[in-house]
């Protein structure tokens, strides 16, 4: 049984529906990339999963559970954690108050966490007293994984961690995707830097018009030609 | 489709005046058309200001105040004592002590041309308010307290016609609302709010206690009628219940043909090119301002028209009641009434703002012996119990308009968001 | 000596107080429109309704004898009163604003919503209370305090009542509570983070509706808190909402709306401009009378009494030309 299970999931804001039919399924130890062109559904998918948007047909089970149409505070806890593509950081408040904010929904001690997501991130430690509004872009995108792992979820979902990140930071939150994978948490996706990405996906998605196009191993789907045509840039 | 909706809502309407006009008699019902059409006027206004201009205008009493200054001023007869004393002159040095007082103000607003600049120049402005503002109250204290006790008390009025004084009090309110609406347009939706709140409390200070100018809380009357009073039909031989009544239809059809011509004027604006860009701006100020179109302009405009129709009315009720008496206004009568008039009628529709400007007096008038009808048998029912009697039924029973009007607007918001005649939508290529 | 302590006593103790209670009022507005994202009018109600509460809660207490010489039945209610006023103000966003929030309501939607509030509350004090005005001190003595200054020539004491002190202790506490609620616990953090940004609040897990509630639960008890103090410093009247409105929502804008902080020094600001304002200068430049160049006259205030309310509207109208977001940056939406 997958960890994740998305089965033709149909769903919108009110209005038409932006995902027509959508499939995904990922392991505990995937890093899964959806790549697609503008307006494909790829940001929404993640939204669908995480309850901002409403899902009309299809289903969404996560360790077997469905849980399409919960709400972020039910899904946290469950394992579920997600960082939006902007504004993901609490600007006013400190480094270390952002992560107790990831922590919300724990009742255990989190401290253990917390020392986990510094020394992954051991910037962030010398940072720990000053607003994340004052750090850069990518130091910013290391509060906002960090605030996600402290739920310690089960599967985090990205939504375009390297939007806006010049390419040397862009290759370094890649490798701390990596290093949080390997530490057990599964990843869920969306970039723009697509074949980089699929680079070191184990499972790549490829969304057009809000359905699956393609799917298959990263290395796979940069292989397809048809998927490098269209999709890559040729 | 929604025409016939609204012409069943009108005709409504008219089926509820005429019943309680039978519960409460022709005098009485004709004495509530003047007033609710004279809010209808006003309620045009809010419309115009928040239905089309999307401009969130919780200052509606201070443009009511002003127009009734206004009339006040043009209508009342003329006060001899005051203009055979020194009061002119003082008052004409502190007016020459204002305008120099702005001059110096201006002056340093533009003193980069000097070569003042920067802090500097914030520096200087700082000290040409003071400076105006000391040499402005040296003379103004002075005048005031003389005209207020050895020149006659107060300016007094000029003893013009009283459509002329309803002219002016759109004027005034247009000037007044001009430099509000430069200083304050600029502003998110809840600054606007509470800054205008703000100046129609400051409007209410002054007026109230510029006794020289207003007479204040001693209060003026009577203030002439533009149409003949009963009192001149009664010379002329009419018994005295059927002058009242004729005399108020007399002012009535004056006040209808100033809604009507006004009603008229904004429809026809409003459905040309002027009201599409207005809606535009409304609905997407920062794309209509991509597109070039001047929006604090245009807003400005409209602010300035709504207060215009506001002055006008808040003059036709002076007018009507005889009566100026500024420690009379109240947020909730003057300001709070009429917001839920335009959000009960249907914000964005002319035809809705009327229409809940006549459903809501109404509602608002007979919601005091309505409750004391009610409190009064509660109290008789009560008294049987044993329980005793209600105390101060009629003091209460008036307090009761506030409750209702705060219940009618929370319905209408939850039930009815768009109001009973909302916009029409229309759909422009 | 004399003029300098006359000086203290009319805008020292006179701000402190005036400021105390603007401050006390305006976090609660600021605190709602941080989370709620609305400038919530009703509450200047909000603060006369708890007043009122607090009223009754203390003739009751006097009729059955609870009280004490030390402190007076208004404050020994107090926290009774605040809690009833909580526990409305949870009842007023359920009934009012709560339907509308579901609905996807715009801001200025919930601005209206706020108006009927004011309606309904105004209403029903005027039912039960009338327009007449109440005083807390009918059946108890207002205890004033005498300092005297132990130096040469000095004849006036430095004065002030016996409430006005207990209003300044009790703001003191409100103020270090808050603080330490928003900066220690989690709650209070989540409410830090959500004022912040909603979005990502509700994305970390944090249970938005519970924030909203405990918001409630402090910006009403805070009302009533503030009435209060301003009844027991002057009187109780029905339309005590309004005087007192303007000023709280300068304070919290120029303290930057959503910014508790700030709005404690706007109020204080707010309420040191006003009495400063309306001082009468003239006593403090008597001594050196003979030395001026102009007559001194009986007053010479910067502003008539009458025109108190314009002082506040000024310095909004300065701090929003100035600065458009308050003194510290409030919130932008």
């Amino acid at each position: 049984m997958a960890l994740l299970d998305i089965k033709d999931v149909v769903g919108g804001y009110g209005g038409a529906p932006i995902l027509n039919g959508v499939n995904l399924a990922i392991e505990q130890s995937d890093i899964g990339v959806i790549v697609g062109p503008n307006g494909a559904g790829k940001s929404t998918t993640l939204k669908a999963i995480f309850g901002l948007l409403k899902v009309t047909e299809g289903s969404i089970s996560f360790h077997g559970e469905e849980i399409q149409n919960s709400l972020p505070d039910r899904l946290v806890p469950k394992g579920l954690s997600f960082v939006p593509q902007e504004k993901n950081v609490f600007t006013s408040m400190s480094v270390e108050e952002n992560l107790e904010m990831g922590a919300f929904t724990r009742t255990d001690d989190f401290k253990p966490t917390m020392e986990w997501v510094y020394d992954m991130f051991p910037v962030l430690r010398e940072k720990r007293r000053q607003p994340a509004g004052e750090l850069s872009g990518g130091q910013r995108q290391m509060v906002a994984m960090g605030r996600a792992l402290m739920s310690q979820p089960k599967l985090l979902l990205l939504d375009e961690p390297s939007a806006g990140l010049s390419p040397r930071y862009v290759i370094e939150i890649f490798e701390q995707i990596v290093k949080v994978n390997k530490a057990g948490v599964a990843i869920l996706m969306v970039e723009q830097n697509a074949r980089q990405a699929l680079a070191f996906a184990s499972r790549g998605f490829v969304l057009a018009t809000g359905k699956n196009r393609f799917t298959g191993t990263g290395a796979e789907l940069i292989a397809d030609p048809e998927v490098a045509k269209s999709f890559l840039g040729g | 489709m929604i025409a016939r909706r609204s012409l069943m809502m009108f005709a409504g309407l008219f089926v509820l005046f005429t019943v309680i006009g039978w519960f409460l008699g022709a005098a009485n019902i004709s004495l509530l058309l003047v007033q609710s059409f004279a809010y209808a006027l006003i309620a045009l206004g809010l419309n115009i200001q928040w239905g089309y201009g999307g401009l969130f205008n919780f200052g509606i009493m201070g443009m009511l105040m002003l127009g009734g200054a206004a009339v006040t001023f043009i209508s009342y007869p003329v006060n001899a004592q005051f203009w055979g004393s020194e009061g002119p002159l003082m008052l004409g040095k502190a007016l020459m002590a204002f305008l120099a007082g702005f001059l110096l103000v201006w002056g340093a607003r533009h003193a980069d041309r000097i070569g003042i600049k920067g802090r500097w120049k914030s520096v200087v402005t700082v000290i040409a308010w003071i400076v105006a503002y000391i040499v402005y109250r040296s003379q103004i204290d002075p005048a005031a307290a003389y005209i207020e006790t050895a020149g006659g008390g107060w300016v007094g009025g000029l003893g013009l016609h009283p459509v002329l004084g309803w002219l002016f009090g759109g004027v005034l309110a247009a000037g007044v609302a001009y430099v509000v609406g430069k200083i304050c347009l600029g502003l998110r939706t809840d600054y606007l709010a509470i800054a205008t709140i703000g100046i129609s409390e400051i409007i209410r200070a002054l007026l109230k206690n510029m006794d020289w100018l207003t007479r204040g809380t001693l209060t003026v009357s009577p203030i002439p009628w533009p149409t003949p009073i009963p009192q001149d039909l009664q010379a002329q031989g009419v018994s005295i219940s059927e002058s009242f009544i004729y005399a108020r239809l007399g002012f009535l059809g004056l006040v209808i043909l100033v809604l009507a011509v006004a009603f008229f004027l904004v429809q026809r604006a409003y459905g040309g090119p002027w009201g599409r860009m207005m809606r535009a701006i409304r609905d997407n100020h920062i794309a209509a301002a991509s597109m070039g179109k001047n929006v604090t302009r245009r807003q400005l405009e409209i602010f300035v028209l709504g207060s215009v129709l506001m002055g006008i009315g808040g003059a036709m009720l002076v007018s009507f009641q005889q009566i100026y008496d500024p420690g009379a206004y109240q947020p909730i009568n003057h300001t709070f009434l009429i917001w839920v008039m335009v959000i009960v009628g249907g914000a964005g529709n002319n035809w809705g703002a009327v229409f809940g400007a006549l459903l809501i007096y109404i509602t608002w008038m007979i919601s005091d012996p309505v409750s004391q009808w009610l409190f009064n048998n509660i109290s008789n029912w009560s008294t049987d119990m044993g329980w005793g009697a209600i105390p101060e039924i009629q003091s209460r029973a008036s307090q009761m308009r506030v409750f209702v009007l705060g219940v009618v607007i929370t319905i209408a918001l939850r039930y009815a968001p768009r109001g009973l005649i909302p916009e029409v939508v229309r759909r422009e290529a | 000596m004399n003029e300098l302590i006359f000086f203290f006593n009319n805008v020292v103790v006179a701000g402190v107080v005036l400021g105390s209670i603007y401050a006390v009022g305006a976090i609660g507005v600021t605190l709602i429109f941080g989370i709620l994202r609305f400038a919530h009018f009703a509450h200047g109600d909000m603060m006369t309704m708890g007043a009122f509460i607090a009223f009754l809660l203390a003739m009751a207490a006097t009729a059955l004898g609870i009280t004490t010489p030390v402190v007076p039945t208004g404050f020994l209610v107090l926290p009774i009163a605040m809690i009833l006023a909580a526990i409305i103000a949870l009842g007023l966003d359920k009934g009012f604003y709560a339907p509308l929030r579901k609905r996807g309501a715009r801001p200025v939607t919930m601005l209206i919503a706020s108006i009927g509030v004011t309606l309904i509350i105004q209403g029903m004090i005027r039912l039960f209370f009338g327009s007449g005005t109440y005083s807390f001190f009918e059946t108890e003595q207002k205890q004033l305090v005498r300092i005297p200054v132990p130096l040469e020539g000095v004849t006036r004491t430095i004065n002030f009542t016996q409430p006005q002190l207990l209003m300044v202790l009790c703001t003191a506490v409100a103020v270090l509570a808050l603080h330490f609620f928003l900066t220690r616990s989690r709650l209070g953090k989540a409410m830090r983070a959500m004022a912040d940004n909603a979005d990502l609040a509700q994305v970390s897990g944090i249970n938005t509706k519970l924030v909203v509630r405990v918001t409630w639960i402090i910006a009403g008890s805070l009302a009533a808190m503030a009435g209060t103090m301003l009844a027991l410093d002057v009187n109780l009247k029905p339309d005590l909402a309004f005087n007192i409105v303007l000023p709280i929502f300068a304070a919290a804008i120029v303290g930057g709306l959503g910014q508790s902080y700030g709005a404690i020094a706007g109020g204080f600001l707010i309420g040191f401009a006003e009495t400063l304002a309306i001082f009468n200068w003239s006593v403090l430049l008597r001594p050196v009378a003979g030395s001026l160049p102009f007559e001194l006259p009986a007053t010479l205030a910067i502003v008539p009494t009458e025109y108190k309310l314009t002082v506040a509207f000024v310095i909004l109208v300065v701090v929003l030309l100035w600065r458009p977001t308050g003194i510290f940056k409030g919130a932008s939406t």
